[in-house]
């Protein structure tokens, strides 16, 4: 049946695949936490133990065993205890599910240091700041990276000579240097942006007009950052693909017909846009990765820094819910662009619908 | 092949910039008396002839500090470097001449982990393991997170040898698979696999100064991620102190960008396709 719609079938397979993958992901997220050896329950008891008497300790000990679902409940909802009166740790995989259980629902647990604020809260106020950045920046750093791109390849002449070497060097600078030098020129030495944070300190987050004023003059720097760095690796990616178009029989003969320029560069872009895609959908992961090492050095407050902070404490509840968070996000826009292709890749739709692939 | 890779200026200059950052990490620890463990002076003294490269937000001879990372970070890229691309091949060759369902199930894993991000793997490791987070402990981890573009890219290679004459040739003469992998296969696939490992030691040096950026580095070694880290700690950026991050990265710059020189060079001349 499902071969007479070739794009639902091909979205229909991507989402179980992708489905599969956040399964393993986030048993990873799970299990790997785990294999140190401190539960978070310990070092929350270490630290309030000294100002408590027993009784008030074995309460804390409860509440936070059921809490981290990490304790063996009897039908009562009570913790079931061994004859030493030590409380019955739930086996691993009962954890698991329960873990499972608790971030269906949205619970991620909460923050050790921060306790007893909800990894979720914590989680809340910083991923407005991380989309903002990173969505605009790459989609933005896409789609200019890779017109200037095939722009150099057609063109040619001393606009590639000079964009080509540079989009190369920009490319081999580690984003977070690139921060680094971004920060120190402009915001150390010239002082014409902030150099740290993501609005002024007097200021509280609402949509003031002065906080948005602040707020996109703090922008500026972190967004040029990714945004560079994204355009540099795109365009020499599509620089490449249209020299290799340009050499293709259909782009002379357009020439001889005496095509306009710009209608011959629609038809390289579009060939050439599909590998790009696909490109831009494995990469994605790693440009993420080094997004938020650009959010920490700019300190800028969003999921890398909440990961930073909550890192340097130990905080594992936070870090774990700043990696499951990410690792959905770039599970998300992996599968929207996973999508794009199938509405523009007509190879998907001339494969399904000649029956070999239904 | 040889000596049309050694005409290749580009070759050249990235065998130059790398041979030389290798050399920044040999040789001044046997002509210098390099100390990293005592103080030398004030914290971020600006550089002088006597400390080429001033000192750290401790008061260490950043010279010093800089040749043991740069060393240590190059100890980390090679060793990533190793596992991944070993790990890769192996996969890769194997699902790739095998075929069927152990090719599946392998691809199947090798995009699975393709998507999640390495860095997300490597922050939760890392963050488990408190105690005896060593250089080489590091090194093997991020090696055993990124070999999945490996195995991706060189079981596409693998896969068009299968049919080849010579390998079923082979197949025919009843040699097993590890014979016909060893011998039939992986020679053709030995340049690429060469240029891979140039691309993983690459990024392997990137994941390491990554991950010690986050503070999570090596406890028994100085690394020029946790030159960073410390710089960025100990505000040296705002300070203004210029000698206790830019050359940590300029390094780091150097090194990822002569392989990645390296490997398009390589490219040129053994790919038969972009040779002019």
């Amino acid at each position: 049946m499902l071969h007479r719609y070739p794009r639902l079938h091909h979205g229909l397979n991507r989402l179980g695949w992708y489905f599969l993958t956040f399964v393993v992901a986030i048993t990873i997220n799970f299990f790997l936490p785990r294999m140190g050896p401190s539960s978070p329950v310990d070092i929350l008891m270490s630290k309030a133990s000294s100002t408590m008497d027993s009784a008030a300790a074995r309460n804390k000990e409860e509440t936070y065993l059921k809490e981290f679902g990490l304790a063996k409940l009897a039908d009562d909802g009570s913790i079931l205890r061994d004859q030493e009166g030590k409380p019955l740790k739930a086996s691993l995989l009962s954890q698991f599910f329960n873990y499972l259980l608790m971030s269906a629902r949205g619970d991620l647990g909460s923050s050790i240091i921060q306790h007893p604020k909800k990894v979720s809260e914590i989680i809340a106020t910083a991923i407005p700041w991380t989309l903002a950045l990173q969505v605009p920046t790459v989609m933005i750093g896409w789609i200019v990276g890779n017109l200037l791109g095939a722009l150099a390849a057609y063109k040619r002449g001393v606009f590639d000579r000079v964009f080509y070497p540079l989009s190369l060097l920009i490319s081999a600078i580690p984003p977070f240097c690139f921060g680094i030098i971004l920060i120190y020129i402009f915001g150390i030495t010239l002082r014409w942006f902030p150099a740290m944070g993501g609005y002024d300190d007097g200021l509280m987050p609402t949509l003031s007009w002065n906080f948005v004023v602040s707020a996109s003059y703090y922008y500026f720097l972190p967004f040029m950052s990714i945004f560079l760095i994204v355009l540099g690796g795109q365009a020499i990616g599509m620089r490449s693909m249209c020299i290799y178009e340009l050499g293709t029989d259909y782009v002379k003969y357009a020439k001889q017909l005496g095509i306009k320029e710009s209608k011959i560069l629609m038809y390289m872009f579009r060939n050439a846009m599909l590998p790009q895609l696909t490109g831009l959908a494995l990469a994605l992961g790693t440009m993420v990765g080094g997004a938020l090492l650009t959010e920490m050095i700019f300190s800028y407050p969003g999921i890398g820094m909440a990961m930073l902070t909550a890192i340097q404490s130990s905080d594992y509840p936070v870090i774990q819910g700043c990696t499951l968070l990410i690792t959905v996000c770039v599970l998300v826009a992996n599968f929207s662009v996973d999508i794009l292709i199938g509405f523009l890749d007509p190879r998907i739709k001339v494969q399904q619908t000649s029956g070999k692939g239904a | 092949m040889l000596i049309s890779l050694l005409k290749n200026p580009a070759f050249i200059l990235g065998m130059g910039l790398f041979i030389g950052t290798l050399a920044l990490a040999i040789f001044p620890p046997l002509f210098m008396n390099l100390d990293t463990i005592n103080r030398v002076g004030p914290p971020f003294q600006p550089p002088s002839s006597q400390f080429f490269l001033g000192t750290d937000q401790m008061g260490l001879d950043m010279f010093a500090i800089l040749v043991a990372g740069l060393k240590s970070s190059l100890y980390a890229g090679f060793l990533a470097g190793i596992i991944a691309t070993t790990l890769g091949t192996l996969i890769g060759v194997y699902g790739g001449y095998k075929g069927g369902l152990v090719d599946d199930l392998l691809t199947s894993a090798t995009n699975i982990f393709l998507v999640i991000p390495n860095l997300i793997v490597l922050i939760l490791l890392s963050a488990s393991i408190k105690d005896g987070r060593s250089l080489t402990l590091i090194s093997v981890i991020i090696g055993c997170t990124t070999w999945t573009w490996t195995a991706r890219a060189v079981r596409a290679q693998s896969a068009s040898l299968r049919s080849r004459d010579h390998v079923n040739l082979a197949r025919i003469n009843g040699f097993g698979t590890f014979t016909i992998v060893m011998k039939h296969i992986l020679p053709y696939l030995l340049s690429y696999v060469f240029m891979v490992f140039i691309l993983q030691t690459a990024s392997g040096i990137l994941a390491e100064a990554s991950i010690s950026m986050l503070g999570l580095g090596p406890y028994d070694t100085v690394s020029l991620g946790k030159i960073l880290y410390e710089s960025k700690k100990s505000e040296a950026l705002i300070d203004g102190a210029w000698w206790a991050f830019v050359p940590a990265m300029v390094l780091i710059t150097v090194m990822v960008f002569a392989l990645y020189v390296i490997n398009t060079s390589m490219e040129s001349v053994f790919n038969p396709r972009l040779r002019k």
